[in-house]
């Protein structure tokens, strides 16, 4: 069986797209560096100044003052711009391929006059401690978000402070935190209750914030069962802490009782809405009894993900919790908008200033291009392309969904590649290898894995349904050559910029090099690396 | 349904109807309604939401954004002298012109095979970093100081044990919160006085409260309040005569002139990346970096990711992957793990071709220039009546406290009157160092010209006088 | 002898495992059971499944050595996937007993192999177990009709690419699994009477995942350690604790400084050992003094909690401690290998099996709980 990423037409057709990742070979940048060249000169401090203030470096108390010159690479201008713009032609950006095999990231279209508009000086070029009633419109648009996402989600007040989803997530754990705290009661409630189907940063973030966690398993329909959790509440429980749909795409209909149940004993209900993007004026945070929730905005608000941020997480509680947010909060007059500072009860600071702000703004301005409408168009499409896709994929040889047999997912899928790996041996991460042959990105799924051989496909709203044709025909390629040629497979990638690494001296400490100078240490023992 | 013209959203192919409907065919679902089945029909949102009337054309909406963003005042129109966490510094072109390409900006979390560029990136950055500390691991930034400082105290906590971490008082009273709240239940935060003449770090105090419970000493050079912490030697071997580890934090753009924190006894440095080719962004630029000495008890601790260098099937190539990925905290089972999650990459990869472009000369003549100025700066404001600065008699990188008792003027006047003058004033430090009297904290950077420095001196002149 | 240079894999087929469950006999241990399912008109598996194996080892075919005993016994198998391996031993074909099993254990045990691959089931992995002990590092590829054993891959294919991992020194782990004896004539008979028979060491792979977001779980050792925190940590000096067999309660007696009889069942009071290796007459005479706690893990590949291999732990005993008393206790890693299927009880009482039916917390880490369901 022939590599088909070699050949344009099979059959007198083009077949697969013949995909190559860029491959630059680019040295490592202290390779690149010529003693004496400068990539940018700083701004010139005036003859006058300098005479008056003298030889200032002599302020500096000796064992104070630099000795030895950092070792920075030392590079023009253009090889500096030539070195980054080709690593960046080595990075698989959303802008570049049909982005729906990282599931749970939601990984959608990011708009460009929102980028645009982000980097405009009145975003850039402000600073966070500047006098109020000179960045009243940034703060107008945070405020103005604020009310989206309370009419969003059902919640009466927002924060946009905390730095990304899993920052949103402790926060919230922090609140928690704080309720039984001013109740007399967090020294007994240390519980929180989760399920393994939850994004993973609801029991990291419970276990940093100090509680103990207690995790439910699903039954056959994907979601534990009432009496699971009815084993797990006591007067110990602190709260909830879930996702819904959960990473399966599942969507927990007994979300309400589940909420009840934990309500009764005593604890609160937190609500993680990374997976929001299939829900979005369908069911609403609040509506089903939760007191607190969080969104991604990096993710279903549509700023860009940065090859890992900036991000921005929004945190929205029922009013009895308002107090105990982060500080300082936005309000508004009537004519003005301020930052409140006073507020005894709150958990203090998640992150310096106010949020990511820029990435507040992205998300304001797709709100903004969509409306009410709009936003449910989003979700709607969403779920439709999932179970599209859903429904294209299951005819691929060796592919399942676990759970809820016959059933719709919402916005993305936890699928299963047993079959496939019992059959042939090529495992869900070898899929993913050979997927990268074709310009698109697989995931497998967070640990631990529960579903065998797991991988999570969220086609999200962004993609048409050629686009979405075409990634399965791609998965059905994989699947067919790990029957017919699996070694194809296992050896994997093919046509990325590198080949297959050798990930040992990663885990091995005397091996394991984080920088270029503990590289020439411990590997290449380069002298000059002491 | 034939009477209404359904919007196509421009953001959204499958909107079209025909293919909608091809779709929902093909699932056999006569509604999008139908795909919703298992969300109970109580939960359902029955009405539409009550959001404001969209934008639906893109002209239309960028000039409703610009019209709100034009009603702030930029740093460009006035003239800023304020710091406190977040700083002006001159941001290269070519900084901006690697952070807005798509590849970099709508990347996430493929595999070293989709996104080698990626990680070598981001390599280099924590490469360079590590030059510039003279550390050998630097982790995928985190979202900023704040975090950093708070993770590297609970990394020391778990490191030795112990559960007390003994805070400079001059850190700002966000950040302490920061910290305080982050290492709730678990570490105890208490403060070290400082010296009223000097500011620096009062080591009577240290001395009186480290102890054998003590995790970790955290202090700040420069420090918050701008002056640089002349003791670190003496701080950091208490700390280690008490078994703690000592953690500095840092601003990195101080580097090219003052040692790196590891020369005076630091074990774990951390800081902020914004001054390294961030735009302040009203604090939306920050990304928090934490180093260490390469040893396994350091770097089996650190939450973030760390990128590693590694050989692939084809000699001479690199390839690159997380290092200890199976990293746990149960080595001190006390203190927990924390977490990971998306931060303020794409940051890492901009500070990383800022000090590429610098090299070890622009750091040096950078930060040589913001002393020069910062020094002017402090010169030209003492000469204002009633105007006592820097208040703390140490030597200073780029910040320094105003005191204003003498004037009879509070901090928040004079700013409300610099503001008719184009000019942002200090940071009013009333609130957070009430001791300090009516201060403010005022940042000098490269960015500003002698002329803007004499355009402060001549417009304090006024508004004291 | 010092062997240099390609790695070695030792290789067993037994082959009558697994020729008595296609024709409904349950297990096939026995000469007479033999003959008859024989008779049946069963085809013994062990060679497809074995075969199977080694298919997937096809890759590193050059990179090792593969000792064998004659013919069925794991020749044939061999052959037939392309390998020339390197024949020992002697046996009388059509007519190998759990004699040749031993013999050939013991054998490629002193010619120093890599690992040891063999085909079979329960009755195959005792007799490994007879033989080399926890000496030498073993896999089972399963062939048999019961698989109560935990030394088993979960498929053929499997346990092939495992061994190959570990051949090639992708996969260096190692751990304890249990080898059980459920008694067959008793099984055909209609009732379960199982013992945790002992301990082979087999490889593990704690799978390293590039690329996702969040760093996976702890390893298997790590959660051990950390269980064992919560559980010493929680310990009172008045209570009896009854402590089960398994790798992770040996994990808590380790904490306390105690050894830990690893089939049997030990028990602490005060954090000294007041009964070693106790049965249930000993136990419930301890038990007359004080109250008490009794911290069981799953046993074996099935999930038992009580019935299989600490029957000493008796539906007297576990009335008399009471449900609200039973600490179950268990790795993540542990309860995800069960793929969701429940703890498993089978007492002999079924007012016991009953009660403790339903749904139990399980310590799984340090400040770490999993609620789960019990079946019986």
């Amino acid at each position: 069986m022939k590599d088909i990423t070699e050949e344009r037409y099979v059959d007198g057709k083009p077949k697969l797209r013949r995909f190559h990742q860029a491959r630059w070979d680019e040295p490592i940048i202290f390779e690149l560096s010529n003693e004496g060249e400068r990539g940018i000169l700083v701004p010139e401090v005036e003859e006058e100044l300098k005479g008056s203030v003298g030889d200032v470096l002599s302020r500096i108390p000796g064992k104070m003052l630099r000795k030895k010159r950092p070792e920075l690479p030392e590079l023009s201008q253009p090889r500096v711009l030539r070195h980054y713009v080709r690593l960046s032609q080595e990075t698989l950006g959303t802008d570049l391929n049909i982005d729906v095999g990282q599931g749970t990231c939601t990984m959608k279209y990011s708009p460009k006059v929102n980028e645009q508009i982000a980097r405009m000086p009145q975003v850039a070029e402000i600073h966070p401690l500047q006098d109020e009633e000179t960045v009243q419109g940034i703060l107008e648009i945070m405020y103005k978000f604020e009310q989206i996402l309370k009419e969003i989600s059902g919640m009466d007040r927002f924060s946009l402070q905390p730095g990304g989803g899993s920052a949103a997530i402790y926060a919230n754990a922090s609140i928690i935190r704080a309720y039984h705290e001013s109740r007399g009661e967090a020294d007994q409630r240390d519980e929180i209750i989760t399920t393994i189907f939850s994004h993973p940063s609801n029991a990291a973030c419970a276990r940093t914030a100090g509680f103990k966690v207690i995790t439910l398993y699903p039954n056959e329909d994907g979601y534990p069962d009432i009496q699971a959790l009815s084993a797990a509440v006591s007067e110990r429980t602190a709260g909830l802490m879930i996702t819904n749909p959960e990473d399966t795409g599942i969507f927990n209909p007994k979300i309400e009782e589940f909420v009840d149940i934990v309500h009764e004993a005593g604890g609160l209900c937190a609500y993680d809405q990374a997976n929001a993007n299939g829900i979005l004026g369908i069911t609403r945070a609040r509506d089903a009894g939760f007191d607190l929730c969080q969104f991604n905005l990096h993710k279903t608000f549509s700023a860009p993900h940065g090859c890992g941020g900036p991000a921005a997480g929004a945190i929205g509680v029922a009013d009895e919790l308002g107090k105990f947010l982060p500080v300082p909060v936005i309000e508004f007059d009537g004519s003005k908008y301020r930052l409140n500072y006073d507020r005894p009860e709150s958990i203090g600071k998640i992150r310096s200033f106010y949020g990511v702000v820029p990435v507040v703004l992205k998300a304001y301005a797709w709100v903004m291009s969509l409306g009410a409408e709009g936003l449910k168009e989003v979700a709607e499409t969403a779920v439709l392309n999932n179970n599209y896709v859903l429904k294209k994929l299951l005819e691929v040889p060796g592919v399942s969904a676990p759970y809820a047999k016959g059933k719709r997912r919402i916005e993305q899928v936890r699928y299963s590649w047993e079959k496939l790996a019992v059959d042939t041996g090529v495992h869900s991460e070898e899929i993913g290898l050979r997927a990268a042959d074709f310009g698109v990105h697989y995931w497998t799924s967070h640990h631990p894995w529960i579903v065998p051989e797991p991988c999570t496909i969220e086609p999200t709203e962004s993609y048409s349904k050629s686009e979405l044709d075409e990634y399965v025909q791609i998965i059905r390629n994989v699947s067919d050559e790990a029957y017919k040629n699996p070694e194809l497979v296992k050896t994997a990638p093919h046509n990325s910029t590198i080949h297959r690494i050798d990930h040992a001296p990663l885990d091995d400490p005397s091996q394991w090099a984080v920088t270029w100078r503990a590289y020439r240490k411990k590997v290449k023992r380069d002298k000059a690396g002491e | 349904m034939e009477d209404e013209k359904p919007t196509v959203y421009p953001y959204i192919p499958n909107s079209v109807p025909a293919v909608k409907k091809q779709m929902l065919k093909e699932v056999g679902a006569e509604s999008v309604d139908n795909l919703f089945e298992d969300i109970p029909e109580k939960l359902r949102l029955k009405e539409k939401m009550n959001l404001p009337k969209p934008f639906v054309s893109e002209c239309a909406l960028r000039r409703h954004v610009e019209g709100i963003l034009s009603k702030n005042k930029t740093c460009r129109e006035y003239l800023n002298f304020l710091g406190a966490g977040c700083w002006q510094h001159y941001v290269p072109s070519v900084c901006d012109e690697i952070n807005q390409r798509g590849e970099f900006l709508t990347a996430y979390a493929g595999e070293p095979y989709d996104d080698h560029g990626r990680f070598q990136a981001l390599f280099e950055y924590a490469s360079m970093m590590g030059e510039l500390l003279d550390m050998d691991v630097v982790n995928v930034p985190t979202y900023d100081w704040f975090q950093a400082a708070a993770t590297s105290i609970r990394m020391a906590s778990r490191i030795t044990g112990r559960r007390e971490v003994l805070v400079s008082r001059t850190v700002s009273a966000d950040k302490l919160s920061k910290i305080r709240d982050y290492c709730k239940p678990q570490i105890e935060a208490k403060l070290i006085d400082y010296d009223p003449e000097t500011g620096q770090l009062d080591l009577d105090s240290l001395g009186a409260k480290v102890s054998s419970k003590t995790a970790a000493v955290y202090f700040e050079n420069p420090s918050y309040l701008g002056f640089i912490e002349v003791n670190g030697d003496e701080i950091s071997k208490v700390a280690h005569d008490h078994g703690a580890i000592c953690i500095v934090g840092v601003d990195p753009i101080s580097l090219g002139v003052l040692s790196p924190p590891i020369e005076y006894g630091a074990d774990i440095v951390c800081g902020d990346l914004q001054p390294l080719g961030m735009h302040m962004q009203f604090g939306g630029g920050h990304a928090g970096f934490i180093a260490t000495r390469d040893e396994e008890k350091y770097v089996m601790e650190y939450p973030s990711r760390l990128f590693g260098i590694a050989p692939t099937m084809v000699e001479g190539e690199y390839g690159f992957g997380d290092v200890a990925y199976e990293r746990t905290s149960f080595a001190l089972r006390e203190e927990g793990k924390e977490f990971v999650g998306t931060a303020a990459a794409l940051w890492g990869i901009t500070a990383g071709v800022y000090l590429a472009l610098m090299g070890p000369q622009g750091m040096l003549e950078i930060g040589k220039g913001i002393m020069q100025r910062s020094h002017y700066a402090m010169k030209e404001v003492s000469k204002i009546k009633g105007v006592r600065c820097p208040a703390f008699k140490s030597p200073h990188f780029k910040e320094f406290v105003v005191n204003f008792d003498g004037t009879g003027k509070a901090v928040r006047e004079i700013n409300k009157a610099l503001l008719s003058h184009k000019i942002f004033g200090g940071k009013d430090l009333t609130k957070e160092f009430p001791e300090l009297g009516n201060s403010a904290l005022y940042c000098v950077t490269e960015v500003h010209t002698k002329a803007d420095i004499d355009k402060l001196t001549e417009a304090l002149k006024e508004v004291v006088g | 002898m010092v062997w240099v240079g390609k790695r070695r894999l030792g290789l067993i087929v037994n082959p009558i495992a697994g020729i008595g469950g296609r024709v409904g006999l349950k297990g096939s241990d026995g000469e007479d059971v033999q003959r008859k399912a024989l008779e049946f008109g069963a085809l013994p598996q062990s060679l497809n499944r074995a075969i199977q194996a080694l298919e997937r080892m096809k890759s590193i075919r050059g990179e090792i050595e593969i000792i064998t005993y004659p013919s069925e016994m794991g020749e044939d198998a061999a052959v037939a996937c392309g390998f020339d391996p390197i024949v020992i031993g002697s046996i009388q074909k059509g007519k190998t007993t759990s004699e040749d099993t031993k013999n050939a254990a013991k054998e490629m045990s002193s010619l120093g192999v890599d690992l040891l691959l063999f085909a079979g089931g329960d009755g195959t992995a005792r007799d490994v177990y007879d033989a080399v002990g926890r000496a030498m590092l073993v896999l089972g590829i399963p062939a048999g009709v019961k698989m109560h054993s935990a030394v088993f891959a979960v498929n053929p294919g499997s346990a092939g690419e495992l061994a190959a991992s570990f051949l090639r020194g992708i996969v260096n782990s190692e751990r304890d699994a249990e080898v059980m004896d459920v008694d067959e004539e008793s099984l055909r008979k209609g009732f379960v009477s199982a013992k945790l028979y002992g301990f082979l060491r087999i490889p593990y792979q704690e799978r390293l995942v590039q690329g996702a977001k969040i760093p996976s779980s702890a390893g298997d050792k790590e959660s051990m350690n950390a269980i064992a925190c919560e559980i010493v940590d929680g310990m009172r000096d008045d209570c009896l604790y009854i402590i089960g067999p398994g790798t992770t309660t040996r994990a808590i007696m380790s904490k306390l400084g105690l050894s830990k009889t690893l089939a049997g069942v030990d028990v602490v009071l005060g954090r000294s050992l007041v009964g070693k290796d106790a049965n249930e007459a000993q136990i419930l005479k301890l038990l007359e003094k004080r109250s008490a706690k009794i911290i069981v893990t799953p046993i074996g590949g099935q999930g038992y909690i009580f019935g299989r291999g600490n029957q000493q732990i008796s539906p007297e005993v576990i009335k008399k401690v009471g449900k609200e008393n039973i600490i179950v206790v268990a790795t993540p890693e542990k309860i995800n290998s069960l793929r969701g299927r429940p703890f498993l009880v089978d007492t002999g009482d079924q007012e016991v099996d009953r009660m403790l039916s339903g749904y139990i917390r399980v310590v799984s880490g340090f400040n770490e709980q999993i609620i789960y369901k019990v079946s019986h």
